[in-house]
């Protein structure tokens, strides 16, 4: 005689597939907007831009480092002591610089390229996400975001820079280390978003 | 007249106008530094409007990346590694630029870019896309931003011991894959940028986005 709780079991073994599929729906990347202008023309006027900073500003486009001079530059408004006995912060010095300002114009940039096209998101939930997840998965989603940017940053500083200091700048100079971060960048990725979403 | 332009009158008076060439240039340093900053705005600007036009600041379509379902990620990063490469070595051989190679240190290289490829899976944005998030208005990169700012400081924290440990495993300087293979750059390149522009092409005939 089936009692009440395998019948339970039971129902949800049935409906688990459906369940899963229904969130499923809208976790196709390709159901989504794609990118304004071509990624060949994006990607020329990205190498473009490379030699532009090197010419003008002596310096590779990089982004991690602009976050390390921030945590620094938090770290001596708190611990001012602390943070100065630091090997990283004594090998580099926290302060509003060319990193800096860089990633700052990045966002604006951004901003600008956004609101031209009427792209503007002003959204807490991607879409694909919220149907992989559900609509009131916000503190997942922070949670994740939060966790996922603290790997990231120590990550970037132990391997030596990030997907464009790396992946770009470093990629495109040949250098060995480079190439090898570039590929485990995104084996990592894959590794982590393939189950979250395919499995 | 104020005390200030008295003392500089006085100044004046005592000491005769000293040729041109003399004179102190104006604390170029900081001036220089200045500008610098300003360049930095004014490159980011440019760098933002375009990961936000390749539509790279998207999370839909930086998860589609590493779900390899849609390659517009590799599309934009492999075109700026061959347009890159020629021009900074074009520039670097008419002696217009010094290059900036990345020291290779195998450990730290696969460790760290792994563990950076775990929050590149949980975030989706990396640490220039997620500026380009913020900008675009998506919000949960603001948290990102906080996260990478948190696992900056943890790094520093480690920095010491690491230096001592895992930077030391492998560790081979500035070696490029020109070296590798026991070629210079520029014949390398000579090979390996229609390598590259053949993959672009496979890329762009065999994928839908």
């Amino acid at each position: 005689m089936l009692t009440l709780r395998t019948y339970a079991v039971l129902l949800a073994l049935v409906l688990m597939p459906a369940v899963a599929q229904a969130r499923s729906e809208g976790t196709d990347p390709l159901s989504y907007s794609g990118p304004a202008w071509s990624p060949y023309v994006v990607g020329a006027l990205i190498g473009v831009l490379v030699c532009l900073t090197l010419l003008l500003s002596n310096k590779p486009v990089g982004a991690s480092t602009a976050y390390a001079r921030v945590a620094g530059m938090l770290g001596k408004l708190v611990a001012p002591r602390h943070t100065e006995s630091l090997k990283y912060f004594q090998d580099e010095k926290p302060k509003v610089d060319w990193e800096v300002m860089f990633v700052l114009g990045a966002v604006g940039g951004a901003f600008l390229a956004a609101w031209h096209g009427s792209e503007l998101t002003g959204e807490w939930l991607p879409p694909m996400w919220t149907a992989r997840f559900g609509a009131n998965s916000l503190p997942l989603r922070l949670a994740t975001v939060f966790g996922g940017g603290a790997f990231m940053a120590f990550g970037a500083r132990m391997a030596g820079g990030c997907t464009s200091g790396h992946g770009i700048s470093g990629a495109l100079q040949l250098s060995v280390g480079s190439w090898i971060a570039l590929i485990c960048f995104f084996l990592g990725g894959m590794a982590v978003a393939l189950p979250m979403y395919r499995l | 007249m104020t005390p200030k332009e008295l003392v500089q009158e006085s100044i004046a008076v005592a000491e005769p106008p000293l040729p041109k060439a003399d004179l102190p240039k104006p604390s170029p340093p900081e001036k220089l530094q200045a500008t610098q900053l300003v360049l930095g705005v004014l490159l980011g600007i440019v760098f933002g409007v375009l990961l936000q036009k390749g539509g790279v600041a998207k999370y839909h379509i930086l998860i589609g990346a590493l779900l390899l379902e849609d390659f517009t990620v590799m599309k934009v990063m492999l075109t700026a590694i061959v347009v890159g490469m020629v021009g900074v070595l074009t520039l670097h051989h008419w002696g217009l630029i010094q290059l900036h190679i990345k020291p290779t240190r195998y450990a730290a290289n696969i460790i760290g870019g792994l563990l950076f490829g775990v929050g590149f899976g949980l975030m989706a944005y990396c640490p220039g896309t997620g500026a380009a998030a913020v900008g675009q208005g998506n919000f949960d990169a603001l948290f990102g931003v906080v996260g990478l700012v948190a696992g900056s400081y943890l790094f520093a924290e480690a920095s010491g011991v690491l230096q001592r440990t895992v930077n030391t495993w492998g560790d081979r300087g500035k070696i490029t894959l020109a070296d590798l293979f026991h070629v210079r750059r520029v014949p390398f390149a000579a090979v390996f940028v229609p390598v590259l522009v053949l993959v672009l092409v496979a890329l762009e005939m065999f994928t839908t986005r």
